[in-house]
């Protein structure tokens, strides 16, 4: 069986906390010095113009990367609990990002940045309460509907369904809000920056890394120190066995939708404060993105999706930033394969007898 | 409630899987504070009976009363079910259908598709949370549903596993945690906020959860993970795990196999000892006769899906039918 990731089992869970971040913190820095290498030896810098550059780029690595790790966690909860593979998910989380579109929309009424910070921190903690229970439910509302009278079917009819459903909100969002471009306003001030060393480093991106480890964390805790967690990952493990303690399979899974389409909800949200647009199709691209995320991460593992997301983040501003920003899905792709070759269960998987 | 005298009580149970006949009416009772097993050949159905009462499997035919009260029999109208959830949006939907043909504003029809979304969720999301208020509710349409495995643990239910089913990657003090859930309380809103309430909850639990484990004899293991406790230890926790939610009647189902003689001995005697501190009524299934008779205070011996007997462990012990079917001829 996959299982949610358990670090509770830790014995010394401050200490792996303490090492983890050790490690995440030399794996930035060596992404920096890799960047700050490559921008001098192919990008045609001079040594001293391009380790700024890599330090820009290296925090929007880390901004991009923490909205695949976010919608990622969506995909491997939901796949750790019940082995379907949401495809779903990533336009739960375009429709987030159309929701926030509207709610910060309707109230600000126009497209400008707001520079009173309290204001700002209001509205978009604001848009944040509405859209996240919203999405949520409507991602719980869909596993009710749709999933669940599925849930003893051959698994490749969830499967195929979750493909439909896909296709269904897709066209909804077509219709609703047309196939082009729509506007999403930055109300985030985007040329808010910090000077470090030559650097202008963008606040936006660093807020964007803050709330996606705000809400990581959050997660973290409430699956290893609360009852509601605790039961989530004992139905991840054996959900008859869960079941005969007392635990709401039903419950439980829907817990787990309504969470993941929280977190789908919130990275569209910040989405459209980076980017300044919201399309129909934008839950393909960036779901795909996300997914691989996942599965590079180990799917089902939920401190493996997150390690996914960033690596996509990364490997996605490496391209870019070194001009190469067409060859951005190939490179994902090559390194997805590679990864899959050596470790087919992904980084931090656990071997699983069957899948789907 | 008012505690019968019988804790549970089977009327004229039936399983069939397809042709087979798994379980047959059998009528079966366990009086309060007693240890009944449940002996017989392999495949004789006792599993199968067990998981019936443990509320996997809905009975073909026939009822089950668990502290005076049918919560498991063969579930009836149930197709009514889902329908009623369409009741709600579908009256939304219609008046949003009739809007639109009487000409109204656009805005209107955009509206009335709006409001029958958020209709159709709010009634799928009240089906999760089937509390007892839900089940008067159906009963007002006489439907029956019989009580899933959770509900069962709810009404004061337990049991452990032929083959060990622990949360293997889990700590042996989790494990015994989420035996208790559905004794805690905190919900979701809680957990997020991390209320006072979810940190004296989780302290509580913690507690009760050593003293579960130091009444079965595992104390100090707490924080190691289940899959790496020796495998009569993994027996005992399941003995925890199961007790944790404090139930009334505890199902083991063949809780010494695999276990060699000294093992089984100290398992015995912590049946009884379950028996005396906490108050439970136990039934056992059990191929070793050693403990089935040292113990039980009524047998009951199940074959090809029948019952062939009922008594007293020395009835039994003479029992013609029971010897050929099952015990064999007295070896000396």
């Amino acid at each position: 069986m996959t299982a949610i990731a358990s670090p509770a089992a830790h014995p010394n869970p401050l200490a792996r906390g303490l090492r983890m971040t050790a490690i995440a913190v030399a794996a930035v820095i060596a992404y920096l010095v890799v960047l700050w290498m490559a921008l001098s030896l192919f990008g045609g810098r001079t040594i001293d113009a391009a380790f700024p550059e890599a330090l820009q780029q290296t925090v929007n690595a880390l901004s991009i990367g923490a909205i695949y790790a976010l919608i990622a966690l969506g995909y491997t909860m939901v796949y750790g609990i019940i082995e379907l593979i949401n495809f779903a998910h990533g336009d739960i989380f375009m429709l987030g990002a159309f929701l926030s579109v509207v709610f910060i929309g309707g109230i600000t009424g126009n497209n400008e940045a707001v520079t009173n910070i309290p204001l700002l921190i209001i509205l978009i903690l604001g848009a944040l309460i509405l859209t996240m229970p919203i999405i949520g439910l409507l991602n719980a509302g869909i596993e009710r509907a749709v999933y669940r009278p599925l849930r003893k079917a051959p698994r490749l009819a969830p499967l195929i369904t979750a493909v439909g459903v896909s296709f269904i909100l897709q066209n909804v969002a077509l219709t609703i809000a047309g196939s082009g471009d729509r506007r999403a306003p930055q109300i985030f001030p985007l040329d808010w920056q910090i000077s470090v060393g030559g650097a202008e480093i963008s606040i936006l991106s660093i807020f964007i890394f803050v709330l996606a480890m705000v809400l990581m964390l959050g997660l973290q805790a409430f699956v290893t120190r609360t009852r509601l967690g605790r039961a989530m990952r004992a139905t991840a493990q054996d959900q008859e066995a869960a079941a005969l303690m007392g635990v709401d399979a039903n419950q439980t899974i829907s817990l787990t939708f309504l969470i993941g389409g929280m977190l789908a909800a919130a990275a569209g949200l910040v989405w459209g404060l980076r980017f300044g647009y919201v399309r129909f199709d934008l839950g393909f691209n960036s779901g795909l993105k996300a997914f691989t995320a996942a599965v590079l991460g180990g799917i089902g593992n939920i401190t493996g999706a997150v390690i996914g997301g960033f690596i996509i983040g990364f490997i996605e501003n490496f391209a870019a930033a070194l001009g190469y920003a067409r060859w951005q899905e190939f490179l994902i792709f090559v390194i997805l394969t590679l990864v899959l070759i050596f470790r087919p269960t992904g980084i931090l998987g656990q071997h699983s007898g069957d899948r789907a | 409630m008012t505690e019968t005298t019988e804790v549970l009580r089977a009327e004229k149970v039936t399983k069939r899987f397809g042709g087979l006949i798994a379980v047959n009416t059998i009528d079966f009772a366990i009086p309060r504070g007693s240890i009944v097993s449940l002996i017989g050949p392999n495949g004789a159905g006792k599993t199968t009976f067990f998981n019936v009462i443990a509320g996997i499997y809905d009975p073909t035919d026939g009822r089950i009363e668990f502290r005076g009260e049918t919560v498991i029999a063969h579930p009836r109208r149930a197709w009514l079910e889902p329908i009623l959830w369409l009741v709600m949006p579908g009256v939304v939907a219609m008046a949003t259908i009739l809007a639109s043909l009487a000409g109204l504003a656009q805005g209107t029809v955009i509206l009335g598709i709006f409001a029958t979304i958020l209709v159709l969720l709010a009634s799928l999301v009240t089906g999760v949370a089937r509390g007892p208020a839900y089940q008067r509710f159906l009963g007002r349409f006489g439907i029956f549903r019989s009580a899933r495995p959770n509900d069962m643990v709810v009404a004061g239910l337990g049991r452990t596993f032929q083959n060990i089913r622990l949360f293997q990657n889990m700590t042996v003090l989790e494990n015994v945690q989420v035996g208790m859930h559905s004794r805690l309380h905190a919900g979701w809103v809680d957990a997020l906020l991390s209320t006072p309430r979810n940190r004296a909850e989780e302290l509580s639990s913690r507690i009760r959860a050593e003293e579960l484990l130091a009444l079965v004899g595992l104390q100090g293991t707490g924080d190691g993970l289940a899959k790496n406790l020796p495998y009569g230890d993994q027996r005992r926790l399941e003995i925890a795990r199961a007790v944790a939610s404090n139930p009334v009647l505890l199902l083991l189902d063949e809780p010494t196999a695999g276990m060699n003689p000294n093992e089984t001995a100290g398992l015995t005697s912590l049946i009884s000892r379950l028996r005396r501190d906490l108050g439970l009524t136990i039934l056992l299934i059990e191929h070793d006769m050693k403990v089935v008779m040292g113990i039980s205070d009524r047998v009951t011996v199940l074959d090809h899906g029948e019952k062939i007997a009922e008594g007293t462990p020395d009835e039994i012990r003479r029992d013609p039918k029971v010897i050929e079917a099952y015990l064999g001829a007295p070896a000396a």
